[in-house]
Order: structure tokens, then C-alpha cells, then sequence
């Protein structure tokens, strides 16, 4: 197993599967509990469109993810506020747009390749040490906005208009979470692809949550369980020889079956 | 002379796109009062109180609280939703839901402090909630969760409560509960608005009676006639209520026939 760390691709690979575990822990509690999930996969599978305007006007993947993203996701979450009577709608063709959008755009670079597999599915081997910075101060922020309006997110959560009432900018604390998603979104992209993110946002969460009753609790379970399941399906893949997002998935969904299998017995042993 | 008016509305009118929901309202409403606002389904009862909270904005007209705009002084009330529009298997427990009435006390990104989880627990004491303090909402019954929203609501000392069917998913034991701790408050100076369907059980406890239906019949000293009880529902409404003073609504129609309300 040692051998493992000897290559700085698998050392960044386990640091990468930590910080998307913290980020995927904390903002996927407010996915589930905010019933978010159609959004979080909406604002997914838009990102592709900003990778595409990235390969197409040669810049940076970020540099086309990040504003591309976090437009389509204002829009989304803009919508969903109104609670739109069509909102699933419309959620599902800027989902759908978002993706074509990207394809044409590479389809417009002649001569341009994109390895589509590895942001369908993510490429947790070839983090960069600069990504890593990325993910690091992505997650600083994440923390320290949650922990800060922890009451707050959790009064909204739960109950809009009394939160309203009671002066929480219930507004603005809608587009922080959706701003915190969006930036998750492209953080857990590079480790389990677009495809698969709103797999790692919600089975760890659903695990904790068969477990703990609390959001805290929740939040820091399914952070420590995302470790787990990133750190098992790196080096799962690396000894199988298998695509690292999908394995990581394919644990996760496992763990699923064991903790609800756990759960179930000790329940019907009571 | 001293305004003792806490709630006042001039001409509100209120629509969901093309569907009016509520028009020309004008009432008001004086500290201390128990108010019971009642009327069929879809006559507009809760955007009242959504109005008054400035949950909404009137199309037209203006709306005060506590003698100011409601948006400044809505933090000092306490309301109450409609239980069934909130999550019950939402992962909180019942001493976090309570301390959320504390929120506008402390302000954005100030944790709660020690004498807030007192206060908290005070009110969880005296609602006789304590033995599932530390448990899961999910966990509580009907009647249960709604006395946690009521500790939620009363943890603030409000000087108004507003409750949109407080006793919708709860027994009549429950409901008689729930009654005698509103009135009590009410007997301290606390002004009670209520919305709800159950007009029998009210009647006991208030001591003004609005009717909602599209339009609104005010009724400060309580007591219904004929007239606006068939206009508010539609039909005549058979209602005898203990208390004092006794009201009897008119005989109800079996046949319920529409009254030809011109």
C-alpha cells in the first residue's frame, strides 16, 4: 500500500478526495434539506457549457466554468425562489442547454480535443497542485459561511416565512447556498465528473442521515463518510485498474446498502 | 389619546395573478384583543395574515403593525404556520426549533448565547414539552409539534401572536390545550390573531370575530348575525358554543342550498 504514495498524482488524488469530501458533506446536507437536488444536478450538467466556451476561447477550464455556472445557477435559483409553476421545467432545459452549449463550442474549435470522459466523470488523478489551492480556499469559505450563519441557514431551512419574519435575509441566504453549490459543483467535477456529483452531494448525506438527527451532525458524518468512500475508490481504481469517479460512486452506493442493512437490523433487534 | 390600535389596514386588496383573493379590506385591531378570523377555504384568511406579516404586498392600500410598517415591526410578533407546510421529517430537534424564535433577538451570524438556551428551556417548561426537548421533530406527534411552534413563537416574549390553524392536524384534547395557554397569554396582554376553520372551539375563547371571504366583515364585539355568517361561507352555519356569552348560529340547511346572498 505504501507504494501508493510515492507518486505525487495519488498523493494529490487522496488530498483532492478529503477536500471534495468537506465541500460534498457540508453543502449536500443543504442540497438534501433544502430539497435542492434537481438544481444541484441542473447546475451539474450546465457547467459542460462553460467548459466548452473555455476550450473555445482558449482559456483556462475555470476561467469559462466559474461565470458561465454561476449564471445558469442565478437563473435556476431565481426561478425556483418564484416557485415557478413550471421551475422543474425550466430547470431541465438550462440543464440540457448548458450541455449542448458545451459540445457545439467545442464542435466550433477546429482541430480542438476535449477528453469528454474526464469531465463526465472526473479525473481525481490529475489534480494539479494549483487545483488543490482551489479546493482548499473553496473549502475555508464554505466552512466559515456555514459556520457563521449556521442558525441562520438552518432557520430558513426549515421554515421560510418564520424566518422571514424574524429579519433572516432569507433572499440572500437562498443565493449563498446556491453560489455554495455552484462552487462545489466545479470542485467535485474534477474528482467524480459532472455526471456523478449529484451522487457524492447526496449518498453520503442520506447515509448520515439514517444515523444523526442534527444538521451539524449530518454535515461533519457525511464529510467524514465522503473521506472514506474517495480515499476507498482511489485506491480501488488503482489496484483495478478502473475510473476513479465511478468507483468512488460505485462505494458509495454500497456503503448506502450496508449502513441502510445496519440500520434495518439493529432497528429490528430493538 | 393614546393609539391603542396594533394592527391597521386602509382599503387592502390583494390578487394571485388574475384570481382576487382579497378586496378593499379595511379593520382594525386594538391591543389586548383575541381575534378569531375565520371563512372557507380559499376566502383568503391566511393572505390576510400574510399581508399583515408582509409576507406579501397589497396590490393596493396599506397595512400597519404595532404603528409602523410591518417589514420594521414584524420581529416583534409571534407567529405560527400552518403545520402542514413544514417539512416533519426535517432534522432538527425540538430545542433548536424553539431557539429559532430567538433569531431576531441576536442577529445575523451571532451564535446563541447562554441566556438564550435558558430562555429557551423556560418556555419548554412552561408549554410541558421538556420530556422531548432533546428529541427529533419527526419523532413528536401532531399535537406535540404544535406546541413546539408555539414555544418557537412565545420564546421571544411577542406582544402579538398570529397562528394560521393552530389545531388543523391536532385531537380535541390537543386543541382545548392549545385554547386555554392562548388565553391565558391573552389574560397577560397578548394580542391573539388565529386563523382557522374551527369555529366551534373558538368561539369560546374570542372576542372578535373577522369574516373572510374575498371581502371582510369585522366584527369587534364578537358576535356574528345572521347575515355575515351566510355571506362569509355561503351557506347558513349551525354553530352552538359553550362560553360566555353563548352564541348559536343559525340553523344549518341540509339541503345546502346556496342563499342567494343580493
Amino acid at each position: 500500500m505504501s507504494e501508493l504514495f510515492q507518486f505525487d498524482f495519488i498523493r494529490n488524488a487522496f488530498i483532492a478526495g478529503l477536500l471534495v469530501s468537506i465541500a460534498s458533506g457540508i453543502v449536500g446536507t443543504l442540497v438534501v434539506v433544502n430539497r435542492l437536488s434537481f438544481v444541484a444536478g441542473g447546475i451539474a450538467h450546465t457547467a459542460y457549457g462553460g467548459l466548452g466556451l473555455a476550450a473555445f476561447l482558449g482559456w483556462p477550464p475555470l476561467a469559462g466554468t466559474v461565470p458561465f455556472t454561476m449564471i445558469a445557477s442565478v437563473i435556476m435559483g431565481y426561478i425556483t425562489r418564484k416557485k415557478h409553476e413550471r421551475s422543474d421545467t425550466v430547470v431541465g432545459i438550462l440543464w440540457a442547454m448548458g450541455m449542448a452549449a458545451g459540445i457545439i463550442f467545442i464542435d466550433l474549435k477546429p482541430g480542438y480535443y476535449v477528453d469528454l470522459m474526464s469531465y463526465l466523470f472526473g479525473s481525481i488523478m490529475t489534480v494539479s497542485n494549483q487545483n488543490l489551492f482551489f479546493m482548499a480556499g473553496l473549502n475555508l469559505t464554505i466552512v466559515l459561511i456555514v459556520t457563521l450563519l449556521y442558525k441562520e441557514i438552518t432557520g430558513m431551512s426549515y421554515d421560510k416565512e418564520f424566518a422571514e419574519i424574524s429579519g433572516t435575509p432569507v433572499t440572500a441566504l437562498y443565493y449563498i447556498i446556491i453560489i455554495l453549490i455552484t462552487f462545489s459543483v466545479i470542485m467535485l467535477i474534477q474528482a467524480v465528473g459532472l455526471i456523478l456529483v449529484i451522487a457524492l452531494f447526496t449518498i453520503p448525506v442520506s447515509i448520515a442521515e439514517m444515523y444523526t438527527r442534527q444538521i451539524k451532525h449530518i454535515m461533519v458524518l457525511s464529510s467524514v463518510l465522503g473521506a472514506v468512500f474517495c480515499t476507498g475508490g482511489i485506491i480501488l481504481s488503482y489496484y483495478l485498474d478502473l475510473t476513479a469517479g465511478a468507483t468512488i460512486i460505485l462505494l458509495a452506493g454500497t456503503g448506502y446498502g450496508i449502513g441502510y442493512f445496519i440500520k434495518k437490523t439493529g432497528m429490528e433487534e430493538k | 389619546m393614546i393609539n391603542t390600535k396594533v394592527i391597521e389596514l386602509k382599503n387592502v386588496s390583494y390578487s394571485y395573478g388574475n384570481y382576487p383573493a382579497l378586496k378593499n379590506v379595511t379593520m382594525s385591531i386594538e391591543k389586548g384583543d383575541f381575534v378569531g378570523i375565520i371563512g372557507p377555504n380559499g376566502g383568503g384568511k391566511t393572505t390576510l395574515l400574510k399581508l399583515i406579516l408582509a409576507l406579501i404586498k397589497p396590490d393596493k392600500g396599506t397595512v400597519s403593525l404595532l404603528g409602523d410598517s410591518p417589514r420594521k415591526t414584524r420581529t416583534l410578533t409571534g407567529y405560527i404556520p400552518q403545520e402542514t407546510n413544514l417539512n416533519k421529517t426535517f432534522p432538527i430537534s425540538v430545542k433548536d426549533v424553539v431557539l429559532m424564535g430567538l433569531i431576531s433577538k441576536r442577529g445575523l451570524g451571532r451564535p446563541f448565547t447562554k441566556s438564550d438556551n435558558q430562555k429557551a428551556d423556560r418556555i419548554i417548561d412552561k408549554l410541558d414539552i421538556s420530556y422531548v426537548k432533546n428529541r427529533c421533530i419527526e419523532e413528536l406527534s401532531g399535537g406535540q409539534r404544535q406546541k413546539v411552534l408555539l414555544a418557537r413563537a412565545l420564546v421571544s416574549s411577542p406582544e402579538i401572536i398570529f397562528l394560521d390553524e393552530p389545531t388543523a392536524s391536532i385531537d380535541s384534547s390537543g386543541t382545548d390545550e392549545i385554547y386555554d395557554i392562548l388565553e391565558n397569554l391573552n389574560k397577560n396582554g397578548t394580542t391573539v390573531i388565529i386563523v382557522t376553520h374551527n369555529i366551534g372551539v373558538l368561539s369560546k375563547y374570542i372576542k372578535s370575530v373577522a369574516c373572510v371571504n374575498k371581502e371582510l366583515f369585522f366584527h369587534p364585539d364578537g358576535i356574528l348575525d345572521k347575515n355575515a355568517i351566510t355571506k362569509t361561507f355561503g351557506c347558513p352555519v349551525d354553530l352552538i358554543a359553550h362560553g360566555v356569552p353563548h352564541r348559536v348560529f343559525p340553523e344549518h340547511d341540509h339541503n345546502r342550498q346556496k342563499l342567494d346572498l343580493k
